[in-house]
Order: C-alpha cells, then sequence, then structure tokens
C-alpha cells in the first residue's frame, strides 16, 4: 500500500508538470524568424490563399529574412479562436469579431491591413414581403453574434423596430441555403456566397444589405501587437503580400483574370460568380484608399456602433459594465473607451509604407 | 505476492478512486493559472472563479433579453427533444425488435432492413432531415430516433432469438397461442433487456442532439455551447459539459434502479 502510495505520489507530480507544460504552449520568443497566419474562405480573404499558391507570400518573406505559414481554416470562428490561443500570429477577422473575441479575451490585437469592406455581400431575405418592416412578428435564421446578427440590428434601426420586434434562431451557415427553402423559414440573415446562391431563389426578396450601411463591416488582417511590435518585417510582408496580390486581381489583363478564376475556383464558384461577389465587396486594392478610410473620422464612428452592440449583447467581456470595457485605438491615437485596457489597435502604418513605396 | 492477489485497504481504495480526478483538476489548475498569468483576460482555460461567475449568470440570474434562466430553460429544452426521441425509439424497439424475433414473417420482411439502415451515419442524414422536416422539433427528434432506435431493435431481437427454444416448446405444449407465448415468455424475459439498451444508448442520444441543436435552435444546450464557442467563453462551456455529464450519469443510474425495482430476478441473471 506504501509502494502504491508512493507511485501515485510520482505520477501525479509528473503529470502535473506534464499538464502544466502542455497547457502553457504559447510563449513570445524573441528574434522570430517564423510566423503563422490563418485565413478562411471569404471573398475579401481569398487573395492569401491566392498568394501562398503562387508563391507571392515566399517572395516577401524572403525579402525580409523570415518564413510565414499561411494556413487555411475552413471554419471562420475556429480560425479566431486558434489565433486567440495564441497558436496564430495574424488571423483574417472582421472588425466586429476582431473586438468580440481576440480583444475581448485579452490579446492585444492590432489591424495591420484593412483589406475591403462589406457592400452588398451580407443580407436580409424574407418570404412573402415586401419591405423590410414585413420582417416584424417573424422567426428569423442567422448566425447568432455574427456580422448577420449586426446587419439584421442595424436594418432594424432603420425601420424604427427592435430585436424585441423578432425572433430569432441560430442557424449553421452552412445550413442557410438548405433552410431557406423549407416552409417554416420566412426571414434570413446571411453572407456570400449564400446570398448570390438564395437571391436565385424565386420566392427571395433581398429587403437589406450591407450597402446601406457602408464602411461598417470590414475585412481585416489582424496581428498579435506584441509579436508586431517586436517583428515589424512581419507586418511589412503581410503588407507587401497583400498590395501585390490586390494589385494583380483588380487588373484588367489575362494574369488578373485567371487569378480571379483561381480564387473563384479556391471559393466553390467560378470567375463570374466571383467577379460577382467582388462587385459587392469594396476592395481597396490601392493602399492610399485603405489609409485614408482607416484614419478617417467614420471608423471611429463605427466602431462606436459595433461596441454598443457588442456590449448589448454581452459579448465585450462577461463582466464589463459599460461599453467603455475595452479600449480602441485608432490611427490619429484618439482610443474610444477604456485607455488602460486597449486590447484593439488600427493603424496606417504598413498600409502607409505600400503607399509611399517604402516596403 | 502477486500483483493480481494485493489487497488493498478502503482507504487506499477510496484514495485510488479519487486520484484520476484530482489529477485532472490539478493539471487545469496549473495550465489555467500558468495561462492567467501570462494574459489575466485569457478565455482558453478560465479560473474556476470565473466559471462560479458563469455558473451564476446562466443559472441564477434572469437573462437580460428574455427573462428567462438560461441553464434551466437549455436544459429543459434538451430534455424536451431527448425524452421524446429516447421515448419514440425504446417503443419501435419492444414492438419491431420482438416482432422480429419471434415472428418469421416480421424477420423476413424487416431484420434485413433493420440491419441495413442500422448502418447508415445519421450526421451524414442530417441536411436530408432539416430540408425535409424543417428547421424545427422534428427534425431534432427524427435524428435521435434514426441514430437509436435501429440499434436498439437489433439488440432487442437478438435477445429474443437468444432465448432458449425449449422455453417455447414448452409453453406450446401447454398450448399457447403465439400472442400469448410473447406476451407471457418472450416479454417479461426481454424487458430488462431493453432497459439495459436504452441504457448504453444514452451516449449516442446525446451526441444526435447536441449536433443537430448546433445546426438550428434557439435553446437547448447543445444550441448555447456552440453558440458561445463564437466568443470561446470556456467558462460557460466547461460548466455545460459537466453538467450534461451529470444529466446522462443520473439517468443511467436511474435507469439501472428503475430495472432492479421492476425486474429484481434480472439481477440474478447476472443481467449486466
Amino acid at each position: 500500500m506504501i509502494i502504491t502510495r508512493r507511485i501515485a505520489t510520482k505520477t501525479l507530480s509528473t503529470l502535473v508538470v506534464l499538464g502544466g507544460s502542455l497547457l502553457a504552449a504559447p510563449a513570445v520568443a524573441q528574434d522570430r524568424t517564423e510566423f503563422n497566419v490563418a485565413w478562411s474562405i471569404y471573398v475579401g480573404w481569398m487573395p492569401w490563399g491566392y498568394a501562398d499558391d503562387t508563391g507571392i507570400v515566399d517572395r516577401w518573406a524572403d525579402r525580409y529574412g523570415i518564413t510565414i505559414n499561411v494556413t487555411q481554416f475552413n471554419d471562420y470562428v475556429e480560425s479566431i479562436n486558434q489565433y486567440t490561443a495564441g497558436g496564430y500570429d495574424a488571423v483574417t477577422v472582421t472588425n466586429m469579431d476582431a473586438l468580440s473575441i481576440p480583444a475581448a479575451g485579452g490579446v492585444d490585437t492590432t489591424a495591420v491591413i484593412v483589406g475591403d469592406f462589406s457592400a452588398g455581400n451580407d443580407a436580409v431575405f424574407l418570404k412573402d414581403g415586401e419591405s423590410l418592416a414585413d420582417i416584424a412578428g417573424r422567426p428569423v435564421n442567422l448566425v447568432e453574434f455574427s456580422v448577420s446578427h449586426y446587419l439584421l440590428a442595424r436594418a432594424l434601426d432603420s425601420v424604427d423596430l427592435s430585436e424585441r420586434d423578432v425572433s430569432v434562431i441560430n442557424t449553421a451557415d452552412p445550413d442557410m441555403v438548405g433552410a431557406f427553402q423549407t416552409s417554416d423559414v420566412t426571414a434570413l440573415v446571411t453572407w456570400n456566397p449564400m446570398v448570390s446562391e438564395i437571391a436565385t431563389l424565386p420566392d427571395a426578396v433581398q429587403v437589406f444589405d450591407s450597402s446601406m450601411i457602408p464602411g461598417e463591416i470590414i475585412d481585416l488582417m489582424v496581428a498579435n501587437t506584441e509579436v508586431l511590435q517586436e517583428n515589424p518585417d512581419f507586418g511589412k510582408a503581410l503588407a507587401g503580400i497583400w498590395y501585390e496580390t490586390a494589385a494583380l486581381m483588380t487588373a484588367d489583363t489575362p494574369e488578373g483574370a485567371e487569378a480571379r478564376a483561381a480564387m473563384g475556383a479556391a471559393s466553390g464558384t467560378d470567375q463570374a460568380g466571383y467577379e460577382a461577389q467582388m462587385a459587392a465587396t469594396e476592395l481597396f486594392a490601392d493602399p492610399s484608399d485603405a489609409v485614408a478610410f482607416t484614419a478617417s473620422p467614420e471608423m471611429g464612428s463605427t466602431m462606436d456602433l459595433v461596441r454598443a452592440f457588442l456590449f448589448d449583447k454581452g459579448l465585450l467581456t462577461p463582466g464589463a459594465s459599460s461599453f467603455d470595457a475595452i479600449g480602441i485605438a485608432l490611427p490619429d491615437d484618439t482610443i474610444l473607451g477604456d485607455p488602460e485596457n486597449v486590447k484593439f489597435r488600427f493603424t496606417t502604418e504598413f498600409m502607409q509604407m505600400a503607399a509611399d513605396d517604402a516596403l | 505476492m502477486r500483483l493480481i492477489n494485493q489487497r488493498l485497504s478502503r482507504p487506499a481504495i477510496l484514495a485510488l478512486k479519487l486520484a484520476p480526478f484530482a489529477l485532472v483538476i490539478i493539471a487545469y489548475l496549473v495550465g489555467s493559472a500558468v495561462r492567467l498569468a501570462d494574459n489575466p483576460a485569457d478565455k482558453l482555460l478560465p479560473a474556476f472563479a470565473s466559471m462560479a461567475d458563469a455558473i451564476d449568470l446562466m443559472a441564477f440570474t434572469a437573462d437580460r433579453r428574455t427573462g428567462d434562466y438560461l441553464l434551466w430553460t437549455d436544459t429543459w429544452a434538451s430534455l424536451k427533444r431527448l425524452g421524446a426521441g429516447l421515448g419514440i425509439s425504446t417503443a419501435l424497439a419492444l414492438c419491431i425488435g420482438v416482432a422480429i424475433g419471434i415472428f418469421p414473417v416480421a424477420r423476413a420482411l424487416l431484420g434485413p432492413f433493420i440491419g441495413f439502415v442500422s448502418m447508415v451515419p445519421p450526421l451524414a442524414l442530417l441536411p436530408v432531415l432539416f430540408i425535409m422536416l424543417g428547421l424545427g422539433e422534428t427534425s431534432k427528434i427524427a435524428l435521435i430516433v434514426i441514430g437509436v432506435a435501429p440499434i436498439m431493435i437489433r439488440d432487442l431481437s437478438q435477445r429474443v432469438l437468444d432465448l432458449p427454444r425449449e422455453q417455447i416448446v414448452k409453453a406450446e405444449t401447454l398450448s399457447a397461442s403465439s400472442w400469448l407465448i410473447a406476451w407471457r415468455v418472450v416479454l417479461p424475459q426481454v424487458l430488462p433487456r431493453l432497459l439495459i439498451s436504452l441504457r448504453l444508448q444514452l451516449g449516442p442520444a446525446f451526441l444526435f442532439l447536441i449536433a443537430a441543436e448546433a445546426i438550428s435552435s434557439d435553446s437547448g444546450l447543445g444550441y448555447r455551447i456552440f453558440l458561445v464557442r463564437r466568443y470561446l467563453s470556456m467558462d460557460i462551456i466547461f460548466p455545460y459539459v459537466a453538467w450534461i455529464t451529470f444529466l446522462a450519469a443520473t439517468a443511467d443510474f436511474g435507469l439501472d434502479r428503475l430495472r432492479r425495482w421492476l425486474f429484481p430476478w434480472s439481477q440474478m441473471e447476472g443481467g449486466t
């Protein structure tokens, strides 16, 4: 029995050490040369996959003497969670999710590239309805707490309704198109590529979309602030990759068409389908446009709307007493919210370098 | 002394029983402390205190928007689906399973079919179910039934076939009809097995329930886990997982007690 107990103590201590070391994985090393980037399939993020496939990533990484591993995730939320947990240094994410997942999770996050904003990629659909006001009293299928939910809140605002006037049913995004074809679904909010699928269905009426709230749903490439400050070359490489790829894909040349066809194929459609989605996206291929957009006063008011929405849904942080709980730093160094707890930063630093050809 | 003959004192047995639980908790505490020291707002391995806060928020504080106590409405919604799914499955297993076991016509008609159907992976059918039956309660309950009932039917019919043939013949010599044999000879002997079979299907039933709730729902235990997963709220997910485990373990224990109470003899046959 004594033996048993001794073995037990020994096993116990081994396990504790093992458990501790396993769970304490993410540690920021100095002078790193290898960086991990996660991205997921969405019209505004396809360039990252294309840049990886065609060697643009490696070319820019080599220029700065670093290695960048680009990983595609099939599950958007999982990619953000992996970034928040420390497994990745950068991830593609929307402005709202960047605030509510990594920033609210205490991971100081900087938006390195403001890639595009949705101008029609997110939409509200009704059956048997003429206008948005007909949504009152209906169950609405959407991915709860996503940008769709935000779009619905903004849409309801615009016709003096509130979320109390509808009932929200959480529905997984891959099932949206199928769900819309069942009889108990009469109102639905989703994003592309599902939007273009649903728009072709005979009984679908598109009553609201993100082009009516331009510039509020923004697609970003964000990176861990600490990693970025210690390794500015990582940020420069990301900017270099993005603007080279963006210039290529928006060019009216055979190479541009080929890039769009490849990105269309990779996102499950074709060149025409992808170009239709691009038309609903305000893509910043020119870095000076991105700088102007990021530095504009509208960015502050957008983030105000977003953080008010997140606070209202209880998503900012569990114990947040006001929407000021998390600080957001804007490019001109004004801070929204708590200046002692800045976890989300917008910067024009790297995009400006691209605009000045200083990369 | 050989290891197999080792005799343990009561305290030693107790200590060994608790050791794996303690190990898991200690490993968690260490990992959590290390991560929290690095980042006080870390969501991956929250401290027990923040889990307690989350439990308080979910179970004992009315939701700001709806005024409901979320944990209880979620539990009630899930248990209704689970109860309906398992109830239908049990009824089907009893009727079809016994019929396949004793009536040659039923065996020929349904035996191979049920065997075939039980091999269909239910989760792969999920999109079909949602389109055919809609996104409401029906499709969720149907998923549980499709996942659980065929296995229970096969189990029960096999148990009927395993009954000693002599028993049936003996009843026949006493001039019992087919129905009487089914009622008085077969049924009492397979009912305990039905409860055991139901116990074994609790795990799969929860799996199908959570999968269905993850796709489309507005309440339920699986719904909540997949919803807050979006925000990496492990402080809510861990207590929910513990609660589901507790519910399943309680149901398992309860069904076992029910079997012993209803069919005390089944214990003597060593009925697992």
